[in-house]
């Protein structure tokens, strides 16, 4: 029986077995119509038992009665589940693949203040960790550069592409500063553990910090310069074409860097960490900040926090208003990104209402990334870029993918670790 | 008057001590021995002890005569001591007084693995043959701070390596030379789990191999002892030498105390044990031993509370601490525990003085206090009657004071170390305080003295108007300058000072004539001294179990309960069964069925609710303060036992994740790693409690990359390929097996060939590893790629046993047939990968292939966040592997507690095994599932519902202890900035250094 469910689940994933890498899908050449779904859609609807038809890329039909249009494909779903591919934030896919290999590790470029860095030059469409997203249900990414106080501009990539220039759904779309830390944590431990005190280096740090803005500011202004890549860089800041990314964890980070760049003008400014978020929820409401919070699989801050603090955080942020999504940014974050919808899921065991936990998953990454007129929703004209689960998708045991789609090509989901399990399921069935 | 110069010419002559066997060539030889007499005194002969009008006849640095009515000899120089009281001077047997602290090496970029010294132990850190006293220098800033601090005998060791060789007992005596103030320039010897400074030689790296260090260097010396041994070991023979003598252990932190104590026991010490100061937060350990401990009370100081984002996430330990340390040597005395003082880290006498006080103001009795500044560390080095005590044949050490010791009026004068009289405060020893007067040209003087033991306050008044007076007492005289403002004048007066007041005066007046008068004494000081307002105690804060974040106001205890109407997942054949009830009783599960009643139970509506057994973590890293032993690359030695930390907030919430039993393995830093620790996370108990009770025995091996130090510094150390790794098992099984052998042949001696026979070296590695051979110890090996498992099981193949579990296991699936057929089962990830080359080709479906496969597959953490969501992981077998629901949940609590050989205790709900439970929300499966009610052993020891009553509790006694310390800066107590403690989260791969 179990050999049975096995070859099911192969028979869904097989095409190009054998290949090294999957190979990315066709354009849709044909109509498809996908029904007695339950169809989740991203901005808080559910249609039960729906019809859900999609051509040349774009969702056509999405509702709870039959089209009159007949599709060159039409296939009953039976209870399974639709959702809209998944966003990650926030992420180093295809920037490194193997952690402890330095010479796969692109990441991050020396030096403090690194405007000019673009991530998307260095995104490896083929990376093997890549690969693994989809058959979650995790299609989309925001790949970002770290490292410094500005590490760089992000851009919003699909998963299933030749290349990077193939796989971009936006260029360039954010600018990522890490707020200096305002206290002073030390790398040595001795014995064990060790002492953390206020940074006697915050106010310089942040006035560095500062200096370069006012500066990429006034340079941004003036016509007649001569080209400074670093400043040319951070123009689109200033005009409006590029989100902040304002990595902070503590309150006062928040508060001193939303403040900065709001006095500057700049509006779009989305908090990525968040860990006391929820302790200055009407300042982040004042100034209109989404915040896209550390995802729940961490450790409580300190010893005498609440057992669940990072369980807890997305409800009190929701709770009270504030736009909300996930960061994948933690430990293993590369392999561990396709664990996107438990992060989730786990919000939800804690709370979280699960319309909610969808919207941060969908709807709401592709409004801060600017990619929403397309992605982020199941609605019809979008482009069809969904999955289709056996289940609750933010549940492990449920999380069972049969087919997945980006802008209507449909995905392979095998991948090298579906591979090595087919040949060794082989080995195990020849009973040697 | 003369007299008391004479005295003094006397005093300079005494201390030019010479030899008496020393040729003299700048003078002619003077040896002029006179006796001492302190007399009239109230002399406290040791605590509780107290002689009225007491005498003590000293000669020769030696006190010959204590009483109160003996016959002097002539040759006797007398002071009277009328008023002052006589205390035996302190003694602190753990000072660093004089000793020379080596300069740190520099590091060199490779780690060294080989000893630097020759002839002596292989390990550098042992230096058993150093002598303290070889680098001896005494030093007089440091002697006048201890003496004033009231120390007359300090026992010194150089702090410096795992065995630090020998100490020297000095009496702080600046008036003679170290022919006379080394009382015994051999009387102890010291240990630390700190490495030596000087050298590099990386092990041990750890606590826990600090550990095994000290216990192989004894098994060492008694084999050399023993004639065992073919070539010369000084250090050995150093240490053969000094085995008698005292042992003091340096530990450092508490866990660390009991650690010392624990070590010292095994090794038949009875060692003193430097304390933490923190000995009330573990007290029910320390009861086990009678050693002495020697308690620094360098009290924690109140926190100054301006930097808000600091305060706020200040931790209730911390704070606590404050609050409680002061009571530590009332609660040590109150379980009858014994203990010394130690200056350490105090910043001055007026400091220390406070800080006793303050323990006598918490309770303790100020006999035992003296008592721990005398009598306690005399005894515990072997000088009862000899030091810390006033009686005859005992150095003629004490102090003179103006009252009672630990008065906050009382003055120490003098410090007289070894017969000689060393001054501590150049004040008056007589009150001279009263109202004294005189007239000089018409007018009348009113001069007022007060406090004149203390700083002196002195008034003067001129026919009723008050003049402007600056006094000071120099050279056993007050001297006094008058300005009379009325008149524009100045004045001087000096006074003699006699037993019984001030005398004459010399009196210069306003026109510079000089004149000498009689002083009158009109009477006593009508206002008596003002007492210092004694500050009200701090409420004392209840010591919690433990005493920080979610500690158990009392401990929790064992209920018999019956959990009514549950989902049970029983993980036996009874598969999952619905509306069940599961009766826990005597910490065991007595019975489960339908409908179930019993009385006298708490009965637990279960409804819709899921109950399981406990999880398992067979990898675990968490509740241990050190994890690698790196510095060789087999270390079978060492042991997590030795090292497990209770009260890791991790434990907390491990069991909020509704884990109850966890292997704590060594990490990966050698192939063979250390002997492991498996507990049951008893939040709050004792550290010996959590052991879990009847354990089989476990290694934790290591495969790949972590033991080629693929991914860290060193280049050096063998191997640095898997082809080495192989080389580095078959030599340590081989050497382990004819280690085994040799001593087997040798147990079969009868006692006649034994006595002929000089026994093998005991060696703590081969011993251990010899315990895999005779299938007495399992290895659980960390591993990766499927050639070095494959190669593991043929190693193991080769010497006769099986290797029980592959732990990380990443590549498995690939030679899970291979695995059947050794018999070993597989502990692994649910899904991580990609962190490094070798976890390449792990997948998530490995477990699920290896089960297909046959073999026992559990999933572990090896993670301080993802051990509290273990279910989840269990989980993902479903969605990776398709696994039932009942089997994928056995991965991580009947397979593991199989793995670890434990499955008839825990691991599954079924009658007789251990009530470990968890009472779920929901599928315990389900990623939206939180464990509600964890168990273990009849105990509930997580209750999520209380978490918010935890968390409000804890924030009151944290403003509490707040406000107290916002009072201690109003009362213009000393205040520290706050910092923030952080607890370092322990991998695998985590390498530690102590130094």
């Amino acid at each position: 029986m179990r050999k049975i469910k096995y070859l099911i689940i192969c028979f869904f994933i097989f095409a190009n077995c054998w290949s090294q890498k999957q190979i990315p899908g066709d354009d849709q050449n044909k109509t498809i119509l996908l029904y007695n779904a339950k169809i989740i859609t991203g901005v808080g609807t559910v249609v039960e038992d729906g019809f859900f038809g999609f051509s040349n890329g774009k969702i056509d039909h999405l509702s709870i009665s039959k089209p009159e249009k007949k599709y060159d494909l039409e296939i009953d779903l039976k209870g399974q589940h639709i959702y809209p591919g998944f966003i990650a934030l926030n992420s180093t896919l295809g920037l490194v693949e193997i952690s402890a290999v330095r010479a796969s590790d692109d990441q991050r470029e020396i030096g403090t203040f690194n405007p000019n860095i673009r991530s998307i030059i260095a995104y490896n469409a083929e990376s093997r960790i890549v690969e693994t997203m989809r058959l979650n249900g995790v299609l989309i990414g925001q790949i970002t550069p770290r490292g410094g106080v500005i590490s760089g501009s992000s851009s919003v990539v699909q998963f299933d592409a030749w290349n990077w220039e193939d796989a971009t759904i936006k260029y360039d779309e954010g600018m990522h500063v890490n707020w200096p830390n305002p206290y002073n944590r030390p790398s040595r431990w001795s014995s064990g553990s060790r002492t953390v005190t206020s940074s006697k280096n915050y106010l310089d740090e942040v006035n560095n910090l500062k200096n370069i803005f006012n500066k990429a500011l006034s340079y941004n202004s003036d016509f007649s310069k001569k080209l400074d890549l670093k400043l040319e860089s951070m123009k689109n800041l200033f005009n409006g074409l590029q989100t902040l990314y304002l990595h902070a964890k503590d309150q006062r980070q928040i508060i001193d860097g939303v403040s900065f760049f709001k006095s500057l003008g700049i509006d779009k400014i989305v908090v990525i960490g968040g860990d006391e978020a929820h302790q200055i929820i009407e300042f982040l409401k004042n100034n209109n900040v989404s915040v896209i919070a550390s995802h729940p699989h961490r450790l409580p801050s300190r010893e005498d926090s609440d057992v669940k603090e990072a369980f807890k955080l997305a409800k009190t942020l929701v709770s009270n208003g504030i736009n909300l999504s996930i960061d994948v940014r933690g430990g293993m974050e590369r392999p561990n990104t396709r664990n996107l919808p438990f992060f989730a899921g786990s919000f939800v065991g804690n709370g979280l209402d699960y319309d909610a936990a969808i919207k941060a998953l969908t709807i709401n990454p592709a409004k801060i990334l600017g990619i929403d007129k397309d992605y982020g929703s199941l609605e019809v004209g979008k482009s069809a870029t969904f999955f289709v689960s056996k289940g609750d998708a933010l549940d492990m045991k449920t999380n069972i993918l049969y087919h997945a789609f980006i802008d209507g090509r449909e995905l392979e989901l095998s991948n090298h670790q579906t591979k090595l399990r087919d040949k060794f399921l082989e080995k195990v069935s020849r009973n040697n | 008057m003369k007299k008391l110069s004479l005295i003094l010419f006397f005093t300079i002559q005494l201390s030019s001590f010479s030899q008496e066997y020393f040729p003299t060539n700048i003078d002619i030889k003077s040896e002029l021995k006179t006796y001492i007499l302190i007399e009239n005194a109230t002399v406290i002969v040791s605590p509780g002890e107290i002689i009225k009008d007491g005498s003590i006849l000293v000669k020769d640095g030696k006190i010959v005569e204590i009483g109160s009515d003996f016959s002097v000899p002539n040759n006797t120089v007398k002071y009277d001591m009328s008023g002052l009281y006589v205390y035996p001077s302190f003694v602190d047997v753990s000072s660093s007084f004089g000793t020379k602290n080596p300069s740190n090496t520099s590091r060199s970029r490779s780690t060294e693995y080989k000893s630097s010294r020759q002839g002596y132990y292989w390990n550098d850190h042992i230096l058993s043959d150093y002598n303290t006293i070889d680098d001896f220098n005494y030093d007089e800033k440091k002697s006048k701070e201890l003496r004033e601090f009231g120390f007359g005998v300090v026992n010194i060791h150089r702090k410096d390596g795992v065995h630090r060789g020998t100490g020297a007992l000095v009496a702080l005596d600046d008036k003679s030379n170290n022919s006379f103030r080394i009382l015994n320039p051999t009387s102890t010897e010291s240990f630390s789990f700190n490495r030596s400074l000087q050298f590099n030689q990386a092990y041990p790296s750890s606590i826990m191999g600090a550990m095994a260090l000290l216990r192989q260097f004894y098994h060492d010396l008694k084999w050399y002892e023993d004639g065992g041994s073919t070539s010369t070991d000084m250090a050995i023979e150093a240490a053969i030498k000094n085995y008698s003598l005292p042992k003091i252990f340096s530990a450092g932190d508490k866990l660390n105390v009991i650690r010392a104590l624990k070590i010292s026991d095994q090794l038949g010490f009875k060692s003193i044990v430097e304390g933490s100061g923190y000995e009330y937060e573990n007290i029910e350990d320390l009861k086990n031993y009678d050693n002495t401990i020697v308690v620094p009370i360098n009290y924690p100081k109140a926190f100054d509370l301006t930097d808000v984002h600091i305060v706020e996430k200040l931790t209730l330990q911390q704070l606590k601490r404050w609050n409680q340390a002061p009571s530590n040597l009332v609660q040590l005395s109150n379980n009858n525990i014994n203990f010394a003082i130690s200056p350490k880290n105090v910043k001055n006498s007026s400091e220390f003085f406070n800080n006793i006080r303050k323990s006598i103001s918490y309770g303790l009795d100020s006999d035992e206090a003296l008592a721990a500044l005398t009598i306690t560390p005399a005894k515990s080095i072997n000088m009862e009657g000899k030091i810390g005590v006033i009686k005859q044949g005992a150095y003629a050490n004490f102090l003179v004071t103006s009252g009672p010791i630990f008065e906050k009026e009382t003055i120490i004068f003098e410090n007289w170390v070894m017969g000689n009289k060393h001054t501590v405060k150049n004040v008056p020893k007589n009150s001279i305080d009263g109202d004294y007067v005189f007239s000089d040209n018409g007018s009348k003087y009113e001069l007022v003295v007060k406090n004149s033991q203390g700083k002196i306050n002195v008034s003067l008044k001129k026919d009723s108007i008050k003049l402007n007076v600056k006094s000071v007492v120099k050279n056993g005289w007050l001297n006094m300058s008058i300005v009379d403002k009325e008149n524009e004048l100045y004045g001087f007066i000096s006074s003699t000072i006699n037993t019984n007041g001030l005398g004459s005066i010399s009196f210069t007046d306003f026109e510079g004539i000089k004149k000498n008068i009689l002083l009158k004494k009109s009477g006593e000081n009508t206002e008596p001294v003002k007492k210092i307002k004694k500050h009200d105690q701090y409420e004392l804060i209840p010591v919690s179990y433990p005493n920080k974040a979610y500690g158990f106001k009392s401990k929790p205890k064992k209920q018999n309960v019956l959990f009514k109407n549950a989902t049970v997942w029983t993980g036996e054949s009874d598969g999952i069964l619905e509306n069940t009830d599961v009766l826990v009783s005597d910490g065991k599960i007595k019975s489960f069925g339908k409908n179930l009643s019993f009385s006298n139970v708490k009965v637990i509506d279960a409804t819709n609710k899921h109950l399981t057994a406990g999880i398992i973590d067979e990898h675990s890293h968490i509740a241990a303060s050190s994890i690698n032993e790196g510095g060789q690359n087999s270390s079978a030695e060492v042991s997590i036992e030795d090292v497990v930390d209770h009260e890791d907030i991790n434990i907390y919430r491990n069991l909020s994740g509704g884990v109850t039993t966890i292997q704590i393995l060594h990490g990966s830093a050698n192939p063979i790693g250390g002997q492991s620790a498996i507990i049951k996370l008893k939040w709050g108990e004792k550290n010996d409690e959590m052991i879990f009770k009847d354990a089989p025995k476990f290694i934790k091996f290591a495969l790949g990359e972590n033991v080629k130090q693929s991914n860290w510094g060193s280049y050096n150390r063998y191997p640095q390929s898997r082809m080495g790794v192989e080389q580095v098992f078959v030599d340590h099984f081989q050497r382990a097996s004819e280690y085994d052998k040799e001593w087997k042949k040798y147990n079969k001696l009868s006692k006649r060939e034994k006595n002929k026979t000089i026994a093998p070296r005991f060696d703590i590695e081969m011993e251990v590893i010899a315990e895999i051979l005779n299938k007495e110890r399992h290895i659980s090996c960390h591993s990766y790629v499927q050639s070095e498992i494959n190669m593991l099981m043929k190693v193991a193949e080769k010497f006769g046993f099986t290797v029980s579990t592959f732990t990380h296991i990443l590549e498995g699936y690939k030679v899970a047939s291979l695995m059947k057929r050794h018999g070993v089962g597989g502990a692994a990830f649910s899904d991580w990968w990609g962190y490094k080359f070798e976890v390449n080709d792990a997948i998530p479906y490995n477990g699920p292939i290896m089960t297909k496969a046959g073999v026992l597959v559990a999933y572990n953490s090896d993670d301080a966040e993802m051990s509290r969501r273990l279910n989840q992981e269990a989980a993902k077998a479903v969605k990776y592997g398709n696994l039932s629901e009942e089997e994928a949940w056995k991965y991580v609590t009947l397979n593991p507690a199989k793995l670890l050989k434990i499955d008839d205790k825990v691991g599954s709900i079924k009658v007789g095994k251990h009530a470990d439970l968890v009472l779920w929300d929901k599928n315990p499966l389900s990623v939206y599932a939180n464990a509600e009610k964890t168990m273990i052993e009849g105990v509930f020891y997580y209750e999520k519902d209380n978490i918010d009553a935890q968390l409000k509790s804890m924030q009151e006694e944290k403003n509490l202890i707040l406000s107290m310390m916002i009072e201690a800066k109003k009362r213009g107590e000393e205040t520290v900035e706050p910092v923030l403690e952080e607890k370092r989260i322990y991998e695998c791969e985590t390498v530690e250094t102590i130094l």
